[in-house]
């Protein structure tokens, strides 16, 4: 028998995190459906990892050259993303406040 | 750092992004949640600089130069933004998520070698291939498709919906060739061309603007989440590319997170997915009507409502998108103090759907100081309107349509809306008769008790605190 391929792994991977956010998001409660929007857009700045081993790539050629500028790019608006994304998530949450009793 | 440590960390990061997601459960474990967030953030970052390929100083000052100029525009945009700008300030950072999403597809494709997705035989793996150019094209439709929802929020564009004659089969046509170009790339090295590979961004940027032109201001809730939604996967199409589990997981969080709350949306005005991307609702298309009212409105002024709810035990105040354009929200919080010192218990109704973006209402009560307890939702305030003397309406119109629930001719016949109606007095504050987004006349204007405080909504709120 051949061995599984790893594609299929992160498939699996995938397929599962997509029930995690589910339920997650499920209970994430409608008054904070703002932040929740702010806050997915900072994670999903975590694309930043590819945008930094393309900016970090050795290169030789034109073409390798033009990639490590796609990723100069490519980390500067993430950047603006995670930066922009937490920290305005921080400021309305941070309005938040409970009745003074 | 070896490769399965390396692994382990970014796994670490994508539970700590699942930690911030769950944080929001509650406001007080929000915070929490959200710190827990920025590690994560910074664990994968840190994971990604120790293997860089080449530690030159031009690699290293690259990417001091991107984070600091990035993250110093991010950082002041973030602390400048005012509330009610919520709405596009979202819909800017999906179009920079897809437009990363994009550079990095394209530098994938240009340098294989440095991502380990060579194919044997020369030319770049089929899998890799197949999950970067559905990276780039969800991507390029992540990033125009959020540039012209921003547009319209900010007004720099109509938000009335744009219908080209025919968009139905241009889509279809231009999905498919997109469609086709992905399968060339994937299935034969030999299409494996910069050319092939630019048609398929480009023809995702155009459909991108395509889909989204036809869409209707309000209905933008709807339109915000679905990119937030796609942000999602462009993200998790380029983690399989490059087999990171911190992007793949995250893609998943965040493609699902947007899904539900398209569908949360969608509930919110009973009309199905579908018929939202289509578009042209509340458009000429389908304006009902032509019969000219006769029935004549009970009008009120200021000292009237005042004098009303001063009266009164329990007031609802019920806020809509137009509480938001007439930056009510400060005075709005102002009279409930008053109020509350006087004895009367206020609380707050939400409509799910009430602004521009999901949340967008508690958000901008937030911010004015108001209690988040004193804030209720749809199911939990709607069994309490008959146990009010008042229900105060500002800046709301459709959600609080009573004929939702009896006229199966209307065209939001079905829209779970406020039970206002069940209140002793509605005091409803508009600038004046028109119809509301759907293109239907509100059946409430014509109730007996039912007073209409024409205006601006921020003048009548500040009067109204005058005359107490």
């Amino acid at each position: 028998m051949e061995a599984v391929d790893t594609s299929l792994f992160l498939l699996v991977i995938f397929i599962l995190a997509v029930f995690v956010g589910y339920f997650v998001v499920w209970s994430v409660t409608p008054a904070l459906h703002t932040p929740l929007m702010s806050v997915t857009n900072a994670i999903s700045s975590v694309i930043v990892v590819g945008a930094l081993i393309a900016l970090g790539l050795d290169s030789t050629n034109a073409t390798g050259t033009v990639a490590k500028l796609l990723g100069f790019l490519a980390v500067l608006l993430s950047a603006v993303n995670i930066f922009g994304g937490f920290m305005v998530t921080w400021r309305m949450l941070s309005m938040y406040r409970k009745r003074e009793k | 750092m070896s490769e399965n440590f390396a692994a382990s960390l970014y796994v670490l990061a994508a539970i700590l992004f699942i930690f911030a997601l769950r944080g929001l459960s509650s406001p007080e474990s929000s915070r929490t949640g959200n710190m827990l967030g920025v590690v994560g953030m910074v664990v994968a970052m840190g994971t990604t600089l120790f293997l860089l390929q080449d530690s030159s100083a031009l690699t290293w000052g690259g990417i001091l130069l991107a984070v600091v100029i990035g993250g110093g525009i991010g950082a002041v945009i973030a602390r400048k933004i005012a509330m009610t700008a919520m709405p596009q300030l979202i819909a800017a950072f999906h179009s920079l998520v897809g437009m990363a999403a994009v550079l990095v597809a394209w530098a994938t494709f240009l340098a294989p070698d440095t991502f380990d997705i060579v194919a044997p035989g020369g030319g770049i793996h089929g899998l890799s291939v197949l999950e970067m150019s559905l990276g780039v094209a969800i991507g390029a439709i992540t990033f125009s498709g959020s540039v012209i929802a921003f547009a319209k929020l900010q007004g720099v564009m109509s938000g009335a919906p744009i219908l080209l004659p025919g968009r139905h089969a241009i889509n279809l046509l231009i999905g498919a060739v997109i469609l086709l170009g992905i399968l060339l790339v994937s299935v034969d090295t030999s299409y494996q061309n910069i050319w092939l590979f630019a048609i398929i961004t480009l023809l995702s940027f155009l459909i991108g603007l395509l889909i989204i032109i036809p869409v209707g201001g309000a209905d933008m809730p709807v339109v915000v989440s679905m990119l937030n939604s796609y942000s999602g996967w462009a993200a998790a199409g380029i983690g399989f590319t490059l087999s990171n589990v911190a992007l793949i997981i995250t893609g998943a969080l965040v493609g699902s997170s947007g899904a539900i709350l398209s569908y949360i949306m969608c509930r919110g005005m009973n009309r199905s997915f579908v018929s939202v991307i289509l578009g042209g609702f509340g458009s000429e298309e389908n304006a009902v009507g032509g019969t000219v009212e006769t029935r004549s409105v009970k009008q009120g002024n200021a000292s009237d409502a005042a004098f009303i709810m001063e009266n009164a035990a329990f007031v609802v105040i019920v806020p809509g998108y137009g509480m938001a354009v007439a930056q009510a929200q400060h005075a709005l919080r102002e009279m409930a103090d008053i109020l509350k010192s006087r004895g009367v218990k206020v609380v707050y109704a939400i409509h799910p759907v009430a602004g521009r973006m999901p949340g967008h209402m508690n958000v901008l009560l937030a911010e004015a100081g108001v209690p988040y307890d004193e804030v209720f939702e749809l199911e939990d305030i709607n069994s309490q309107f008959a146990q009010a003397d008042v229900a105060f309406v500002i800046g709301a119109n459709d959600v609080t349509n009573p004929s939702a629930k009896t006229d199966k001719s209307s065209p939001i016949y079905g829209m779970p809306v406020l039970d206002v109606e069940k209140a002793r007095t509605v005091l409803f504050s508009k600038r004046g008769m028109g119809a509301g987004y759907a293109g239907v006349e509100n059946e409430l204007f014509f109730r007996d008790n039912t007073m209409m405080l024409f205006g601006d909504a921020r003048k009548m709120v500040e009067e109204i605190v005058k005359s107490f």
